[in-house]
């Protein structure tokens, strides 16, 4: 294990904790951009180019500023005078902890994990879009379509109603 | 410990951080912010396995992952405008004052 794994891992998982646990909302808005961005890092370090500029491009470019977007369209920007955590955390951090701890042991004693390393694959762009136009037309058609009714949808709910309701 | 186990265990260490922020957080935004942390501790468990899998040549993780990364943007963006028009009605995005269907 390098040190740079080690290094990146460190820095998602500690603005993933700060992203859950800040008290301003923008903040948690900013380090959630920092564990999108240490994710993207991730999947390079693993081979799949092209996953990591598409997570760069769709999670920091739209999905963290849409997130923001949110924050200030709803007055979240100013911090709360109650507990930013609900009455009931004790339970959601127990069955988090308990989450954890399962799949924690799971993974340690899995004897998938175990076996000997193989040399990176090699992935081009070129081989995903050929996929993509073979194998994959129909999801792609689909999610073409799941996109589309998404975005008119969102709009329509996020709408603002003139007159009556 | 290999390095699949390493990225397996930083994925599940995602996956409860997204999970306990979802459940303790009073603001609906950060709690859809938990749910997107908990999508993509799954996207790092299917490139890694891609990775480290016996046929790496078969794009079968890598293609899950764009698919998957494009529903989780689906979801966002109805999420917040769902969000925004809860916020518009009740004036708060505080869930434990959100608890009625009926406006």
């Amino acid at each position: 294990m390098t040190y740079t794994f080690a290094i990146i891992a460190f820095l998602t998982v500690a603005s993933a904790v700060a992203a859950m646990s800040l008290r301003n909302l923008v903040h948690c808005a900013l380090m959630l951009m920092v564990t999108f961005a240490g994710l993207a890092v991730l999947y390079l370090a693993l081979g799949a180019q092209f996953v990591g500029f598409a997570q760069v491009l769709i999670y920091i470019g739209a999905v963290a500023i849409l997130i923001v977007f949110a924050i200030l369209l709803t007055r979240g920007s100013e911090p709360p005078r109650q507990s930013i955590f609900s009455a009931t955390w004790v339970v959601g951090v127990g069955i988090a902890v308990m989450v954890i701890g399962l799949l924690g042991a799971v993974v340690l004693s899995s004897r998938v994990v175990t076996r000997e390393l193989r040399p990176a694959p090699v992935l081009s762009v070129r081989d995903i879009g050929e996929q993509l136009m073979t194998t994959y037309v129909l999801p792609l058609e689909v999610i073409g379509l799941l996109l589309t009714a998404a975005l008119i949808g969102a709009v329509i709910i996020a709408m603002h109603e003139e007159e009556g309701k | 410990m290999t390095q699949l186990t390493a990225y397996l265990l930083v994925s599940a260490l995602l996956f409860a951080i997204g999970l306990a922020g979802a459940l303790t957080r009073r603001n609906a935004i950060i709690v859809l912010v938990g749910i997107e942390l908990m999508l993509n501790a799954a996207n790092l468990n299917f490139i890694a396995f891609w990775r480290y899998g016996p046929h790496a040549y078969v794009l079968t993780g890598v293609m899950f992952v764009i698919f998957s990364i494009g529903v989780a943007a689906a979801e966002a963006a109805v999420g917040l405008a769902l969000i925004i028009s809860v916020y518009r009605h009740y004036r708060t995005t505080n869930l434990d004052q959100i608890d009625e269907l009926k406006g």
